[in-house]
């Protein structure tokens, strides 16, 4: 694979991992270089095969170890954190928050008054033919008017400034037990480098999870707190460790499709005494399988009448339904638009430039320049059915060319970008990695919460811009340091 | 808690306990197969331990010849008997990683492992060696279980209900193995308690790990009448219908009073109960063991069931 050049997050641009000078560290990373210099190859390798034996553990707990392929499964985890300052992160912050509010704004608006239709800032057959278009939510305002309540938004970069949305995730964001869990495997693996470099925890996350999830109960109980669950596809789902490490955290219940029953438009659930009502779901299933009366009619894994609950308002799904258009690849070419309509102030936070191949003349560009792009179908995921135009040899670009042609409506287009790369241990010594960050927003009716970090995931394949777990990605602790 | 939670954790019991049971019947069977003919080495030996274990149908639906190997493969490792020590594991498994939120680390691993390890032997027995291996393996990992269950769990429901469906299927194993060795291993003209029996009763005992027990309690000769007051009167015995009810009803007294709410289950525990408790072994031996036996297995079945559907399994 040829390396692209790529702005290094602990040297800058220029410096090479070959220099054993500290000269050209960046300030963020000088703790980390020191202690990098100070571990022979022998240290590292003992601490990264100490690192894989807490996962075997926490594997076991979370229940994927033990089947075949299973066991397979456990992602990499690299052992050098990467590291955001806290000025750093505060611009993050910022333009997160500002991001998903007007995420929110758009939702409520394309499912009511459709103002940013009207107002012809986007096409409105983008959003009202789009397949992710839910018309159930017409004219729906979801308990305390907020739709995305859990958002994971991915981040790249570039240079020392530039930082990048390279997708919002607003269906269901998965990876956040990463974050915490790469965080309790670092605390026991080096706590001495904790004592050097003060991080901000992210501890916090399932606590402020719970607020927000409380926060938009339809039913306002004095006195007692609202029944929450966390609702699974179940046990054969590949994220099913992840829901049931979370439904752990938050001690709510894990429940599946059949624990719940809705009567008289109120949803249960059933426990060994007797019907609970349930108040809030925060649903790890995808909308089309929520309910069978409504959608996919195959479904197993949802809950009868849970969609006539939903809409007399008396059960509140986290995230709202029928948020897939939020992060379909077509609307967010549109995002600085849709932030500049909706919040009045200017994007804090770059978008991607982006090709819509839709248009002819972007069709015709992007044709023109295939091997310097990366081309995306706009409702695919995890990596999969993407071009990434530097790696590719011309009869896969030719036969993509083609694709591309047939169903252009289908594809996005951006510029291949170079992601920031990170020191990362290797079987060949410490090196450099792309990487990317994924923090995690939540919003209640009360406002936003952010815990300072996120889930770093890392191209293990030197070179490799795909950082997607499903395709031999890693991950790594990420800390946000004061200084 | 949720019922399905408490049905998977009451069925994780139930498994464990009967793959326990069929691994000790196994090895008891085999030392009986062994014997001498004039001692009592009966040749439909592994025939009685199907008809125990509940799986004469079953087995005479595959069409195996009823033979050792045939028969102790069919009960350890083969995948399409839903009972078989391999499956019960399987099940108990997949029960606990679907509600592992409800159990221990420890107690996890301890299934994970145990199923782990017993799907690494196939589902083909290759040899005696192979299976007194894995006899004893399983003994040794639903004790670990056992073990790191009560260590580690919290005495609360999830306890509860596990260690009710253990004592729901013990009951249900002791009685059967009784019932059965009783009724088909005495032949017809031959008294109760004739000495060529003798190794029969004692199998059962061995099953029951109480040999030494029943000597220590009778400080006698082995009586088959004494050995059914073992098992089905001796509250002492952790493997008797005395004892079994002793604990479903500790198990549904203490549900009872987290849940504030007694229901059928309660009742037919009690009664059941009372029946033991209150009862002789001679009184039980006018009337007919075998009816007796038989009337209590029904009884515990119809128990099983009203539990689950007292707590909406």
């Amino acid at each position: 694979m040829q390396a692209i050049p790529a702005f290094d997050e602990m040297f800058g641009s220029g410096e090479g991992y070959d220099s054993r000078s500290p000269a050209g560290v960046t300030h963020a990373y000088r703790a980390i270089r020191q202690w990098l210099a100070d571990s022979p190859p022998e240290l590292m390798a003992a601490r990264r095969a100490q690192a894989e034996l807490f996962f075997r553990r926490i594997g076991i707990t979370f229940a994927v170890y033990g089947d075949a392929q299973a066991t397979e499964r456990l992602i990499p985890f690299d052992i050098v954190p990467r590291i955001i300052t806290r000025t750093e992160w505060t611009r993050l912050e910022k333009g997160l928050t500002q991001r998903v509010r007007a995420l929110n704004l758009f939702l409520a608006d394309i499912y009511g008054a459709q103002e940013i239709l009207k107002a012809g800032i986007l096409p409105a057959e983008l959003v009202l033919m789009n397949p992710a278009y839910c018309l159930h939510m017409v004219g729906r305002t979801p308990p305390g008017g907020v739709w995305v309540h859990i958002a994971g938004i991915d981040l790249v970069r570039t240079g020392s400034d530039d930082f990048y949305v390279l997708e919002d995730n607003a269906r269901t964001p998965s990876g956040v037990s990463y974050m915490l869990e790469n965080r309790e495997v670092m605390l026991k693996l080096v706590p001495e480098l904790f004592d050097q470099v003060k991080v901000a925890p992210v501890e916090t996350y399932p606590e402020k999870l719970l607020e927000t999830l409380a926060s938009v109960s339809p039913r306002k109980q004095r006195g007692s707190n609202p029944t929450c669950v966390l609702l699974t596809p179940g046990q054969f789902n590949s994220a099913f460790y992840e829901h049931s490490f979370l439904a752990d955290k938050l001690g709510i219940e894990l429940v599946e499709g059949s624990d719940l029953f809705v009567r008289d438009d109120i949803v249960f659930m059933r426990t060994t005494e007797g019907p609970q009502r349930v108040d809030v779901i925060y649903r790890r299933l995808d909308d089309d399988f929520i309910d069978p009366l409504v959608f996919n009619p195959t479904s197993m894994l949802g809950v009868p009448g849970l969609m006539a609950a939903y809409a007399a308002g008396n059960v509140t799904l986290a995230n709202a339904v029928g948020t897939g258009i939020a992060d379909d690849k077509a609307i967010y070419s549109y995002m600085p638009e849709i932030v500049r309509f909706y919040t009045g102030e200017e994007p804090i936070l770059a978008n991607v430039p982006t090709w819509r191949c839709r248009e002819p003349e972007a069709l015709m560009y992007v044709l023109d320049h295939l091997p310097e792009l990366v081309v995306k179908e706009v409702d695919g995921s995890g990596g999969y059915g993407m071009l990434v135009g530097p790696h590719a040899s011309k009869t896969t670009i030719a036969a993509f060319a083609a694709k591309l042609k047939a169903n252009p409506e289908k594809f996005i287009a951006q510029p291949t970008l170079a992601l920031s790369t990170c020191p990362t241990a290797t079987d060949g010594g410490v090196a450099a990695r792309h990487v990317d960050l994924r923090p995690f927003v939540l919003t209640g009716a009360d406002g936003v919460r952010i815990v300072p970090g996120g889930l770093t995931r890392v191209a293990m394949t030197a070179g490799s811009l795909v950082v997607n777990s499903s395709q031999g990605g890693g991950t790594k602790d990420t800390w946000i340091i004061d200084g | 808690m949720l019922s399905r939670t408490a049905g998977n954790l009451y069925w994780i019991g139930r498994y464990l306990e009967r793959a326990d049971f069929t691994a000790r019947l196994i090895e008891a069977t085999q030392r009986l197969a062994a014997l001498p003919s004039s001692y009592g080495g009966a040749s439909n030996a592994w025939e009685s331990a199907l008809a125990a274990a509940c799986q004469t149908d079953g087995f005479a639906a595959t069409g195996l010849a009823l033979d050792e190997h045939e028969v102790t493969e069919y009960l350890t490792l083969n995948a399409a008997n839903s009972s078989s020590i391999r499956s019960c594991l399987e099940a108990a498994r997949n029960n606990a990683r679907a509600v592992r939120t409800a159990m221990t680390e420890e107690g996890w691993e301890a299934i994970n492992t145990a199923w782990l390890e017993v799907s690494r032997y196939g589902t083909h027995l290759s040899s005696r060696e192979t299976l007194a291996q894995l006899i004893e393996y399983v003994k040794h990992a639903i004790a670990a279980f056992d073990g790191a269950n009560y260590r580690t769990m919290l005495r609360s429901d999830a306890f509860w209900f596990t260690n009710l469906g253990a004592a729901i299927e013990r009951a249900d194993n002791s009685a059967r193995l009784l019932d059965v060795k009783y009724h088909l291993l005495l032949p017809r003209d031959e008294p109760v308690g004739g000495s060529l029996d003798y190794f029969q009763w004692t199998t059962i005992l061995r099953t029951v790990s109480a040999m030494t027990a029943y000597r220590w309690v009778y400080n006698d000769s082995v009586k088959p009448w004494l050995v059914a007051d073992l098992l089905i009167c001796n509250r002492q015995i952790p493997r008797s219908l005395a004892s079994c009810y002793d604990e479903i009803l500790r198990h549904l007294d203490l549900l009872a009073s987290h849940s504030g709410r007694r229901g059928p289950a309660h009742r037919l525990a009690s009664t059941g109960h009372a029946r033991l408790t209150g009862g002789n072994i001679d009184a039980i031996f006018a009337s007919g063991l075998h009816e007796f036996l038989t009337q209590f297995i029904a009884d515990n079945n119809r128990l099983g069931e009203a539990v689950a559907e007292q707590y909406l399994f």
